[in-house]
Parts: structure tokens; sequence; C-alpha cells
């Protein structure tokens, strides 16, 4: 037996959002995840994100693949519509949902072996479409279900549990996605919700390619001295770019800030990105330079989180295709069918 | 100049030979080709054209055979070619080898040929089409392609065929472009007169209007089946080029984007992509299946097997997903412009576990329209892979057939969904409860209630009201269950085709998709020349109806006639009807050519004579 309901009975006095839900409206039955899991502060996260945005839950599409992070979107959004396909194509699946209905909100959860080993094309390709969803991939450099071997995004030389030295190089997804074209890239860390929250939320605000690589340590596997995926070692070598609020209409709470330190940026649906630089001069609308900036700061050993690029106005697979604004998923048979007439034309025009 | 061999006595046949174009790759051919085999058809004679093409663009041989016939024999015949059209010195010897004893050859006698490049016992027609073309055209490429037309008007002289047929056909194709036309008659008339001028004509081949083509169409099952996905109400195509399938999805392209354009806002109610491979083609396809949208994907064998895995899935977590496999040879290089039937069993079982899925086989355009619009239903209904599976052979070849017709009072069977109102009216959701006992259960399409009807999709591990499980015995209630659906669409595909025979016999025929045509000619060639009655029975669909079982249960011997090597749905016969193997005789074709109605005939009237089973009615009584 996998399956734990959580009690239903609420403390009456939970915080409601403007939707008259509580937090624990966006909660799932319980984690089966090992205790301490990075994953479950994610899962966390995203329930706090989707419920101070006020999101509907039954209007968001939880998507995963396979692996401990794929099996994540059971433990959250219990009230929407949830999808565990095959390993390493969940980017399928999802650009496929996203085709049939737009109005919905899709939410990608992947892992590193996931998404940079079986399904590394099909991440690549689902960035380089603009498909609007959020593509959160849960990082911890090795394989948990199948007990502790190395995954694609290991750092080279990092050693494994049983003191086995990682010999390839390591794939950057944060450095896949800006060079396929995603259209909002960032990166965090599962340890830290003052950061991740906020970039959840903005992810879910932008109207495009949303790609968030969050190191998620994996207590069981690779947490260990010689990891470079450990809440120590990441905690020791975390370079925060920025400090991020979302704003979505809700007043404001004012605050004096340096000039230059903060930047105010207005996404297509209207909410608006608070950014509070910690690295002065870094342009977080200049993909090259997020690019070589991410690259050098790694070399020197360090490893850069926050929001890295956002295009506040992108264009997605929709507006390529052109398809029109009402989800494909409500044409009726009018709208569908062309009817006796048209095809009477047709056969006399094959005669 | 002209080397005319013609002491031999000609074949003589009226409305009934079969013409061979031996052309290179490129060369612009093909469009006079299929202007040959229209003007057959406007002559009211059946013309059936085949393309035989290498895996190549430019430069190397390809054919283009067309059969004639007044009693409507859409098949190939097999034999010999009565006409070839030899434009290719690659192929010469080869396609000279090809013709029967007093057949013809039509060539381009330009350049002088020696006397051992030809044979005997055939009739030879030279006619100096480059030499015609050089003195009329400058351009190069004019040169080329107008000497498609002048040996189009030499040959349609020579087979006394109507020639304001073909004008009328060149009239419709360059409508609107006067200097065209123009130029396409001067060209068309530069043969025809010079035929007259310096041959005896017509030989004896010749045509003569009939009326046996009535109101039937003419086109490429490809174009049929993209034609029925957008009348099936087709929102989402997701597909990866692989021949013979492109000119489907390229198909359904052309007309979704006519047919499904909103003038209001010049947007498309339709999402078609080029995905990055079948895995991802597929993966689409069943996302935004479960999401509501009907959606399909063509394909040949090589992505059927890169699908396997997702097909899986679909199966299990039964999300409606429809499959268009144009079938052909081999993986890799393979053969991929011949034709075969050998993705039966791989679409049939596709996938690791115990899974079954829907097949719909047509036979010919008409059932590729009808099949591809019902195969959305089906999908929908069954909540299930369905697989319509044509081949290279119905695909890719023009083919006269029934016209499409469509009921305006029809209307898209969505299956099983729970809408928002049913959830209100308190309606008890479980996804995978079968409340109804017929092995199909409710789904919702997400985002439709607030608070009612969510549900997690996953493979296997799951209990009827779709939470994680790993109990053994969710696993194999689920399962009992499945087996049940698919008990049940036996019920719903369509059902096998009779044709009995004229007198009682015990001795039947199986067969399915392009093997129909020359199944029911070699039908009449055993009847007439061995007297052999045989019961054919056309399976259109997997799982099989009771009245498959019925019809081999009613005959001793039956022959199943089919395109591959193993005999695959002889196999699933005996292996889903518990059919004592020794009762089902193979007869199989697998070189990659199309079946002919000869080879049947040949292959079952052997049989036959070496089991020295005697025919119910003996012959010449």
């Amino acid at each position: 037996m996998t399956y734990l309901a959580k009690p239903k009975l609420h403390h009456p006095d939970l915080h409601k959002n403007a939707l008259g839900f509580t937090r624990r409206d966006y909660e799932g039955p319980v984690s089966t995840l090992c205790a301490g899991c990075g994953h479950d502060s994610i899962s966390a996260a995203i329930v706090r994100a989707c419920f101070e945005l006020d999101l509907p839950p039954h209007r968001i599409a939880k998507l995963s693949g396979i692996g401990c992070s794929s099996k994540t979107p059971t433990y959250f959004l219990g009230a929407s519509h949830g999808f565990n396909s095959v390993h390493g194509r969940m980017p399928s699946v999802l650009t496929g949902a996203n085709l049939a209905n737009r109005d919905l909100i899709y939410l990608g959860v992947s892992g590193d072996g996931d998404s940079a080993s079986i399904g590394i094309g099909q991440f690549a390709h689902a960035m380089r479409r603009g498909v609007n969803m959020v593509y959160i991939v849960e990082n911890n450099g090795v394989y948990g279900l199948t007990k502790g071997q190395f995954s694609a995004t290991s750092d080279k030389g990092a050693k494994s549990k049983r003191g086995i030295e990682n010999s390839d190089e390591a794939i950057d997804l944060v450095g896949m996605a800006l060079q396929l074209g995603a259209t909002f890239v960032a990166r965090s860390f599962s340890g830290d919700k003052g950061q991740l929250v906020p970039l959840i939320e903005a992810a879910l605000k932008h109207q495009g390619a949303a790609f968030i690589d969050c190191i998620s340590p994996c207590v069981a596997f690779n947490n260990h001295e010689g990891s470079t995926k450990s809440f120590d070692f990441v905690r020791e070598h975390n370079e925060a770019l920025n400090v991020l609020d979302v704003i979505t209409g809700r007043p404001e709470i004012v605050i004096d800030y340096a000039p230059g330190t903060v930047e105010m940026v207005t996404q297509h649906d209207g909410s608006v990105l608070r950014l509070r630089k910690l690295s002065p001069g870094y342009d977080v609308h200049d993909r090259i330079g997020a690019l070589s900036y991410m690259q050098e700061r790694q070399a020197a050993g360090e490893m850069v989180t926050g929001l890295l690029y956002v295009d506040p106005n992108p264009r997605d697979l929709h507006a390529h295709l052109k398809t029109v604004d009402v989800p494909l998923n409500e044409l009726d048979d009018a709208a569908l069918i062309p009817g006796a007439k048209a095809l009477d034309a047709i056969n006399a025009s094959l005669r | 100049m002209l080397q005319q061999v013609d002491r031999v006595e000609g074949l003589q046949r009226v409305n009934d030979f079969v013409v061979k174009f031996a052309n290179v790759n490129g060369s612009g051919s093909a469009s006079a080709n299929a202007l040959f085999a229209k003007a057959v058809l406007r002559m009211g004679v059946a013309s059936t054209p085949r393309n035989i093409f290498p895996s190549n663009i430019q430069g190397l041989p390809t054919w283009y055979e067309v059969r004639v016939s007044e009693a409507g024999h859409l098949g190939a015949r097999g034999g010999g070619i009565d006409l070839m059209a030899a434009m290719n010195p690659q192929t010469w010897d080869d396609d000279v080898k090809s013709i029967v004893p007093g057949g013809y050859l039509f060539y381009d006698s330009t350049k002088p040929m020696p006397r051992s490049k030809f044979r005997e016992d055939i009739v030879v027609l030279g006619v100096p089409l480059t030499e015609m073309t050089n003195k009329a055209y400058s351009d190069p490429r004019q040169r080329q392609l107008f000497k498609n037309i002048v040996g189009l008007g030499a040959l349609a002289t020579l087979l006394d065929m109507d020639v304001p047929s073909i004008e009328g056909l060149l009239s419709e194709q360059f409508k609107g472009r006067q200097k065209l036309i123009d130029a396409n008659f001067q060209a068309l008339h530069m043969g025809i007169d010079w035929v007259k001028a310096n041959m005896t004509h017509p030989i004896g081949l010749r045509m003569c209007k009939a009326d046996t083509v009535g109101d039937r169409i003419f086109i490429d099952g490809n174009s049929a089946a993209g034609l029925g996905a957008v009348y099936g109400g087709a929102t989402v195509c997701a597909w990866y080029p692989i021949t013979p399938s492109t000119s489907l999805v390229e198909a359904f392209t052309r007309y979704a984007t006519r047919m499904r354009f909103d003038k209001a806002s010049g947007k498309s109610k339709v999402a078609i992509v080029q995905a990055e491979d079948e895995l991802a083609s597929i993966g689409m396809v069943i996302g935004a299946a479960w999401n509501g949208s009907r959606a399909f994907t063509a394909t040949s064998g090589p992505g059927i097997s890169l699908m396997q895995e997702f097909i899986g899935l679909a199966y299990f977590a039964e999300i409606p997903a429809v499959i268009m496999d144009v079938q052909r040879s081999g993986p890799s290089t393979g053969m991929p412009t011949r034709t075969q039937q050998t993705d039966i069993t791989a679409c049939a079982y596709a996938s690791h576990g115990d899974t079954k899925h829907v097949l719909l086989i047509p036979d010919d355009p008409h059932e590729c329209f009808e099949f591809s619009a019902l195969s959305f239903d089906l999908a929908d209904r069954l909540q299930t892979p369905v697989f319509v599976m044509l081949d290279l052979e119905i695909g890719m070849n023009e083919r006269l057939c029934k016209p499409f017709t469509w009921d305006d009072n029809r209307k898209l069977d969505r299956g099983k969904v729970m809408t928002k109102a049913d959830l209100d009216a308190g309606k008890v959701f479980g996804r995978y409860l079968d409340v109804d006992d017929d092995g199909i259960t409710y789904r919702t399409y997400p985002g439709t209630h607030p608070t009612k009807g969510a549900f997690f999709t996953r493979g296997t591990s799951k209990d009827r009201m779709a939470r994680y499980s790993e109990e053994g015995s969710d696993y194999q209630e689920n399962m009992d269950r499945l087996l049940k659906k698919h008990r049940t669409a036996a019920t719903m595909v369509p059902a096998a085709i009779l044709q009995k025979a004229k007198a009682p016999t015990k001795l039947g025929a199986i067969y399915y998709g392009s093997t129909s045509a020359p199944m029911t000619e070699a039908d009449e060639i055993l009847n007439r020349e061995q007297g052999v009655e045989l019961d054919l029975l056309r399976v259109r669909a997997f799982p099989f109806g009771a009245e498959v079982a019925n019809f081999i249960a009613a005959h001793d011997q039956v022959f199943v006639v089919e395109q591959n090597r193993d005999g695959q749905l002889r196999s699933m016969l005996i292996n889903e009807l518990e059919i004592d193997p020794k009762k089902l005789t193979k007869i199989l074709h697998y070189d990659g050519t199309p079946i002919t109605a000869n080879f049947i005939s040949k292959a079952i009237g052997a049989r036959l004579e070496a089991d020295k089973i005697v025919p119910l009615r003996k012959v010449g009584s």
C-alpha cells in the first residue's frame, strides 16, 4: 500500500485566499518519499505558490515522467488532473495537452535522469517550441529509485555514496534552456524556500516556456561529503543573483531601495516581478550574458541561483501555430466537420 | 531514325491491358503519366496506376504502371507488361525483358539503337521525341517537360485514345493560365501529328469509350485518410516524416488549413506539429487526447516500433489515440518505398505487458476515408489506441473508388465523458469504475470542475478510483476489465465482409487491405480456369467479430492471403479464435511489390492440386 490520504480536518482559522481556499486545499496525499527529501520542499513551494497566486487548482494540469521527482505531483494539488507519463517523455505529453487546451496552466515536473538523460531530446524540443508551461527539474544528481547511480547532471569528480568518482562531464540544463530559447530561466535550491516560492510564482505567471532547475539534495544517496549536490555543498557555493517578489495586483509593501538595485519587470499577463539585484550589472534580459556569467561563476566553483533570464513578452507555441483563441478541445461538431456539401465538392474535383 | 521492327503480330486487346512507363526520377514524367491514367478514366474505363519508385529524389529509375481494365479490376494483374514506354536507358534491358510476347515497346528513337537491344517477339514503336522537342524548344527545362507531353500525344494516338479527354484534363490542370494550356496542347498535337503521319495506328492495344467508371472518384488512400481525419474531428496532429505516411499528413494539412480556417480571426482550428521523433509524436497525441482533443499521428513500421512504450501507456491509462500506419518494408534503410502488410501483429499487440489493440483495415481510398473518420469515434468510445492500417499500395497510389459520403446528422461520438453538470448532479465518478459492465469507464477532461472529478493518470499501479495502488487484486481486476473492453470493441468495429461463391463450398479465403482487389480477381480466375468455388471473407478489423470464427468453422480449408512472410493475420486467427492451424493455409507474398491476381490464383490453384482437394463443382460441368 503506497497511498496515504491526509486528514481532511483543517484548523478553522486557516488563512484563505481570494478563492476561499486554504493552503491545505492545494495539497495532495502524504508523500512517500524519504523523510527530508528535497523534493518534498519543492512540492511545498508549489503548494504555496499556487495558493498565494489564488490559482483555481482544477485549472492546473500537472504532468511528470518517471523517477522520484516525477512521483511528487501525486503529493500536491490533489484537486488537479495529473499525469504520470513514461520516462523522459513528459514534455511531449504536456505539449499535446497544451495544444488541446491553451487555457489551463501546465506544470511539468521532472528530474535530472528524466530530463538530462533519457528525456534530453524532448526537454530540448519543448524549450525550443516555446510551450507555455512551468518546467521544474528537481535536480539531485542521482538516480534515487534505482539506488544511487550517477545522473547526467552529476558534476565531474563528484563522489557517489560508495566512493566512486564520476568521470563524465555534467549536463547543465539551465545552459541548454537558455541556448534553446526558453523565455524564463531560473535556478534555485530546495532548501531556500524564500527564493524558490517567488520563482515558481513568476514562472506560473509567465506566458511561455519557463524552466526552473531546482537543486534538490537526495538525503538517501547524494548528501554526503564529496557530493556537489548535498545540502552543505549547495549552501556553501550558492551565489544568489537577485531576490524576487511577484506582485499580482495586491497592495504593494513599499520599501526604499538604493537606486539601480531594483528592477520592475511587467510580464505579459500584467504580473510584476520586482527584482532586487544582488549582483550589480547583471542584466536579466541578456540571454548571452546570462550564459557566460553562469559559466564564469561555475568555473570559479560557484553555483548561480535566482532568475537568470526573462523575456516578459514571449511568443508561445500557439502563437507560432496561429491556433484559434478558444481551446481546441471546446470546438463543437459544427466548427470541426466541413459537412456533406464540402465533401461533394471534393468528390467532384476527383473525377 | 525510325526503327520499327514490327513484323510481329502484336497483341489485340481493347480496354484491357497493362502499360508501364519507365522513367528517370525528377524528370517531370509523373504529371504526364497521371494524365494518361486519368484520360483512360475519362473514357469511362477503369485505370489503376501504381508508382514503383526507389528511395531517392532525383536521377534513379521510377516506373508508373497503369492497369487498364474495362472489367473493373483494380488490383495488380501480375505477369508481363503489354506496352512498355521505355524512357530510361538505365533500365532498358530489364524493361524490354518484362514485355509479354506480342507486346509493344514504345521508345524515343532519336538516337539509333543497336538491333541487339530489341526483341524479335515484340512490336517496336519508335518515336523521335527528343528530336521533335529539341527542334521546337530552346529552353532545356521546356524540352524535358514537353517531351513527356509529346510522348503522351503519340501514345494516345497509337492506343486510339480520346484526345478531347486529354485536352480537357490539361485545361483543368492549368485553369486560368491560358499560355500554359496552349503550350501543352501544342506539344500534345506534335506527338499526335507525328504518329498520324509516320506510323500505322492504332496498334493492337486499343481504347474505346465505355461507361464503367460511373460516379466513382480517383484518389490515393493517404489523401483520403487525411481528409477522413478532418471529418473525424481531429484537432491535433503530431507526426514525424517517414515514407510512405508523409503524404497522409500533408493531405491532412492541406485540407485542414482550408476547411478549419477561422475567417473572423484569421486563425486555425487545428494544431499540426512536426515532432522531433515518433516518440514525441505519439506523446503529443496522448497528451492532447487526454485533454479532450481528437488527436492522431501517421507513421510507418519503424515509427510504430519507436512508439511502443507510449502505446502501452495509452492502453493501460485508457487514452484515445489514433495511429495511422502506412505499412512498408523493413527497418533502417529498409525498403521504404515498397509495400507490405508486415505491421499487423506489431500493432495488434504493441507494447510490453498484456496488451491488445483495435485495428481498422481499409481496402481502398473510400474505406481509408471512412475508417479514418470512424477511428476517432472508436478511440473516444473505447478510450484506447486505434490503428488504421494502410499500406503503401493503398496509401500512395491513386485508385478508383466510391465517392465519399457524409451524413450531416452524424455527430462525433465523444464516448463516456463526465461533464461539470454530471458531477454537480451528484453522479459518482471513479475513473476506472465499470458502471455499465462493458469494460468502458467514464473519464473527465482536466479543468472540468473546481472540486470534483480530478484524477491522476498513470500506468497499471492504480485502483478503480485511480488512486495509486500496487495491490495484486487491483491490478488483476483492471486487467480483466481491459479484456472485457476488448470484447466490447469486437462488437463495435466494422464487421468482416462475406462474398459467397456461386455454389456451396467448403473452401474459403480470408484476406484484408490491399489484397482485396487482386483477391477478388484471383477468385474469378480460379473459378474460370479451375472451376474452384471459394467463399471470400474480407477482414476489416481486429478484434475479430463472431462472423470470422463462424466463417472458419463453416469451411474445411481456409486460405489466408497476406503480404508478409509469417502469416501474421493467420497467427492472430489461431491465437485469438483457437483455430486448428492445419485448417488455415498460408498464401503469402512478401517481395515488396503488391500482391497480384495471377500470384494468388496460381498459389491457391497449386495448393489445391497438391492437396488433391476436389472442388465441389466439377470442371466443365
